[in-house]
């Protein structure tokens, strides 16, 4: 699939920022005054700037609000949905932190949840694809989960938490990669059952319906940058996950929060890249290319 | 709604006979002249007559070479475009109700002015049936020409899809196959036709009809012109040099 830089932007900032208003909504990191007004401005600028950055990717940008109509069966209104009720929810427990109104912390775990939940949602548009074998699994949304938990965590140095949570995110990446790789053949579409032409013999392709590229196979048939797809995996890993750890469990916590954030970033666009550059379409049969 | 129809009262598809197809690439043809002046806008090309064109079509015909265990392989085209399947994963993902199935014949259409170009759809699709139209930012797919199946100012004999109308070779047929009585249900079952992908669980209802096995030829016509007896001087050289 094609590494969209706009969805890889979305999907990374959008999840950290959803992580940290959870950590936020919940209590976990008790703030007050301007300390508080400049984490949940940081919270908020990177769950709508995702979002915005989301509408880069449409054609007609100008009616994405119809996206909230479908939400009995779409898990992209489903999102739409979750995302704003999150924003909309956690609003009076941030302002009740910034100016000490001690409201009660129940409004900020129910907003922390929808904020969870809108992950579950962006993971889910992926996960539910069964034309995307690598995608179509529970492990997808998990790391979706995973990775805006730990985001959250790492930026708010919630130190237990982000220590166990690296762990989780660094098996999953990896339980990720083994299954994902085994996924296209362990589905069974191939080049046979697409066109029905096995019966005759193996088929293969004689010649292309087109000369020149087409949007099906700039859009799913993405097959350039995988090459480097081995030595990506392990940056991911140790970015996104150990490098994180070992700044955190070491340096003091605000030098520690800004560095570890960075790196943890550098990873997590590294593993979204990933994500889409290796993840293989059935479509790509028809043309040969996977 | 991109809630799925529970029944559909038919299921108006196509039936492509792969044996009598022979790649000409007129239904390609028909159906982009017929579709850019037809349902929504029209399917925009970049660069068309550059050095890197490109643009939307609804039906692209593929060419697959067989090799069976026996004999000369076999080459097949195979025209491929929307299947209007019954569980059609394009519709449940569509976030703004543009996709959708319609309940009284089975067609899968977008309404393109609700369509915000997300490309979710074409994801979710299989078959590789929906291309983004790049200058609209809108999704295109087969309508299995829904303006002109119904449409009460063509000649009766145009009421088909421009694709089935135009083919020369009888190749593509259009019908209810719902119906286990229409014409394209009884030649899916004398000619064993089957759908795409069915372990992607969509229903497609569009079907294909294997080419038919050719009687092998007993022999390679070539063999007698090759296995020619020498007569005369060469017939003695010949008969001579086999003997030392």
């Amino acid at each position: 699939m094609h590494p969209a830089p706009s969805v890889i932007l979305f999907t990374v900032l959008s999840g950290l920022g959803f992580g940290v208003l959870a950590v936020l909504g919940l209590g976990a990191l008790p703030l007050a005054g301007w300390a508080a007004a400049f984490a949940w401005g940081l919270g908020y600028a990177l769950a709508v700037g995702g979002l915005g950055a989301s509408t880069f990717h449409l054609g007609n940008p100008q009616r994405a609000w119809r996206a909230f109509s479908q939400w009995r069966t779409s898990w992209l209104s489903r999102e739409a949905w979750a995302s704003v009720a999150a924003l909309l929810v956690l609003a009076p427990t941030a302002m009740s932190d910034v100016f000490g109104w001690g409201l009660p912390r129940i409004l900020g775990g129910l907003g922390a949840a929808l904020a969870a939940l809108a992950v579950l949602c962006t993971g889910m548009i992926y996960a539910q694809l069964r034309t995307v074998p690598r995608w179509n699994h529970w492990i997808t949304p998990a790391l979706f989960l995973a990775f805006a938990a730990l985001g959250g965590a790492i930026v708010t140095v919630r130190l237990p938490w982000a220590l166990g949570l690296c762990a989780i995110l660094a098996g999953l990446l990896v339980a990720a990669f083994q299954r994902g790789d085994g996924a296209f053949a362990a589905r069974g579409a191939t080049l046979g059952s697409a066109t029905g032409l096995d019966r005759l013999g193996a088929p293969a392709v004689f010649e292309l319906p087109h000369s020149g590229p087409n949007y099906l196979t700039r859009e799913m048939i993405f097959v350039v940058g995988r090459r480097h797809a081995a030595k990506l995996r392990v940056l991911a890993v140790v970015l996104a996950c150990l490098l994180p750890a070992a700044i955190l469990a070491a340096l003091p916590a605000p030098v520690a929060a800004v560095l570890a954030t960075a790196v943890h970033l550098a990873g997590a666009f590294a593993a979204r890249w990933l994500f889409f550059a290796e993840a293989e379409h059935v479509v790509g049969l028809y043309y040969g290319r996977r | 709604m991109t809630a799925l129809p529970e029944t559909t009262a038919r299921k108006l598809g196509l039936v492509i006979d792969l044996d009598t197809c022979v790649g000409c690439q007129a239904c390609v043809t028909a159906c982009k002249g017929w579709n850019d002046q037809g349902y929504g806008v029209p399917l925009s090309d970049q660069d068309p007559y550059g050095a890197d064109p490109s643009g939307v079509f609804l039906n692209r015909v593929h060419a697959y070479q067989m090799q069976p265990p026996e004999g000369a392989s076999v080459v097949v085209n195979f025209p491929r475009s929307c299947l209007h399947c019954e569980v059609a994963p394009c519709v449940t993902v569509c976030p703004t109700g543009a996709s959708f199935k319609r309940a009284e014949d089975g067609i899968v259409l977008v309404n393109e002015d609700a369509c915000i170009g997300c490309g979710l759809c074409a994801w979710a699709c299989p078959y590789g049936a929906r291309e983004m139209d790049a200058a609209a930012g809108v999704m295109k797919k087969c309508t299995l020409c829904v303006d002109r199946i119904y449409n009460d100012n063509l000649a009766p004999e145009d009421r088909l899809p421009a694709c089935v109308r135009t083919c020369p070779t009888g190749a593509r047929h259009f019908g209810d196959l719902s119906d286990p009585g229409s014409a394209v249900s009884r030649l899916v079952a004398e000619r064993e036709g089957y759908a795409l992908m069915p372990e992607m669980e969509t229903k497609p209802v569009n079907r294909y009809l294997p080419p038919r096995r050719k009687g092998a030829a007993g022999v390679a016509p070539l063999v007698p012109l090759v296995d020619v007896q020498a007569t005369g001087l060469a017939g003695w050289l010949d008969r001579m040099l086999g003997k030392i």
